[in-house]
């Protein structure tokens, strides 16, 4: 598939903001994170900025934007739907929480009900982005549970690094403790990420060239003449090829800047002393680099079966 | 249909469904071939995945015919549709930012200002094989059922669930080698001799000595 760039920054964006707000709401709810200010402003600030920046992303690359609206129409069976749905309902619970903690101090009782609501809520949202790409039959890598189990912890793993850069930079107490969590976070979200990985490799599809043109019944099956001497929408959009040759460099790259770094980075924090915050802002960008190299493989790796038309043997 | 660019420059660029891929299947035990022209459209599915995903409606299934269809007007141009089909049914307009696809010439069929004869999708009515054809799948009466059920007419990826409507008709069995009424088959070094005139026939007599 085409990994279009507005859509890569959209699932790790909003997928790190929901999940930082996801901890947020969390800790704040059960008294962990100390109800600062300041702190609540700028950490609430980054959640729902990534959130929205994605959020808006996703919608300017439709083509009428203007006509978004309308796509909160079909929640009883369109998982983009739900998706929109969830993440405007998301906005409630998350905002009265972040207003609550910003401007009335007030993180636990009755508002850390509301937090707790909030925290389901964001993983909720984070679920619907995930079934979109699980739905789809069409595209067997993606149609699997672990589609929707690597968004989720991928989601609380993103989230759990930011939290850990700015409880260590307001050096909170809980920032040491946080930093072997949000390690421990990372290293699960390379489990499932491995197992998925290990999956599309191994589960071979059930379309084949034979299946999609019914002729299996004569023979093995290939493309003698394509129907087009140009490329067309089809091959731009998922007869995505690029990535192939690079795959094998580019999972090293995820794998070690997404994972085995911050991971490393994080576990260090708690002995630098006065040096957390750098090492857990290492941590950030670091992961940043290979989570979107992962979402990039997510889509560039994946194979439609319409390819199955135009040259593949199996999808 | 929008057609940006599609006949002149390097690059044309356009939107049409009608495309013919050419396949070839290989028995690989007898390796005996056969050259399939196979033409591609939208096979209206009965559980049609593009519809189940559209976020807006406006991708739906007509009720009373099965013609899926998009509202232009209500499309918001996200893709996704396109993404769920299996076949590739479905293009996205760059002109237009919405999705476009195979209509069954719905303007033709139901097309009171046109001969009754004349009222099939133009990909059926133009075809000069008559190798397409168009009618009630529904029925079990109709042309097109008892077409499929002679000859074996069969869907495509049914492991994909989305129990397309349209039938494929696989080609007709090729025409027994063995049997009396089959042409005569030449082989390199022909030893066979009746038919051969009565000059070739001596020289063949005294060529074989």
């Amino acid at each position: 598939m085409h990994p279009a760039k507005s859509v890569i920054f959209f699932t790790t964006a909003s997928g790190a903001g929901y999940g930082l707000a996801f901890w947020l709401c969390l800790l704040g709810a059960f008294g962990l994170a100390p109800a600062d200010v300041i702190f609540g402003a700028v950490a609430f600030g980054a959640a729902l900025s990534l959130i929205t920046a994605g959020l808006l992303s996703s919608t300017l690359h439709l083509g009428h934007p203007e006509r978004a609206w309308r796509a909160l129409s079909q929640w009883r069976s369109s998982w983009l739907s739900r998706e929109g749905v969830a993440a405007i309902i998301t906005f409630a619970p998350i905002g009265m929480y972040a207003i609550s903690w910003v401007f009335f101090d007030t993180t636990t009782g009755a508002m850390g009900v509301v937090g707790v609501i909030g925290a389901l809520a964001a993983m909720v949202t984070v679920y619907c982005t995930s079934m979109i790409y699980a739905s789809l039959r069409s595209i067997p890598a993606w149609s699997n549970r672990w589609t929707p189990a690597a968004y989720i912890v991928l989601s609380l793993s993103t989230g759990a690094v930011l939290a850990a850069f700015l409880f260590s930079a307001w050096r909170f107490e809980i920032a040491r403790i946080w930093a072997l969590i949000a390690a421990l976070l990372v290293v699960a979200g390379l489990i499932v990420k491995l197992v998925y990985w290990r999956s599309v490799t191994a589960a071979p599809s059930r379309s084949t060239a034979e299946t999609a043109t019914g002729l299996g019944q004569f023979g093995s099956v290939r493309l003698i003449d394509a129907p087009h001497s140009q490329s067309n929408y089809l091959l731009d959009e998922m007869g995505f090829r690029v990535a192939r040759k690079h795959a094998e460099k580019l999972r090293r790259i995820a794998i070690f800047s997404g994972f085995v770094g911050p991971a490393a980075l994080l576990a260090l924090a708690p002995l630098a002393g006065g040096a957390a915050g750098v090492l857990t802002a290492a941590a950030v960008i670091a992961g940043a680099i290979g989570i979107v190299t992962e979402r990039w493989l997510f889509f560039a790796e994946a194979k439609h079966v319409v390819t199955l038309y135009y040259g593949e043997s199996r999808a | 249909m929008t057609d940006k660019d599609p006949y002149t420059g390097a690059d044309p660029k356009g939107v049409w469904f009608n495309r013919i891929h050419t396949f070839e299947a290989v028995d690989d035990a007898t390796g005996q071939s056969r050259t399939v022209h196979f033409p591609k459209s939208c096979l209206h599915c009965d559980d049609a995945p593009c519809v189940t995903v559209c976020p807006t409606g406006a991708s739906y299934k007509r009720g009373e015919d099965g013609i899926v269809l998009v509202n232009a007007d209500t499309c918001i141009g996200c893709k996704l549709c396109s993404w769920a089909c299996p076949y590739g049914a479905r293009e996205y307009d760059d002109d237009q930012g919405v999705m476009k696809k195979c209509t069954l010439c719905i303007d033709r069929i139901y097309n009171e200002n046109i001969p009754e004869e004349n009222r099939a999708p133009a990909c059926v009515s133009t075809c000069p094989a008559g190798a397409r054809h168009f009618g009630d799948l529904n029925d079990p009466n109709s042309g097109v059922s008892a077409i499929v059920k002679a000859r074996g007419g069969y869907a495509l990826m049914p492991e994909q669930e989305t129990k397309p409507v349209n039938r494929y008709l696989p080609p007709r069995p090729k025409q027994d080698s063995a049997a009396p009424s089959a042409p005569r088959m030449l082989k390199h070094e022909e030893t066979d001799t009746n038919g051969a005139g009565l000059l070739a026939r001596w020289v063949d007599k005294i060529l074989s000595n």
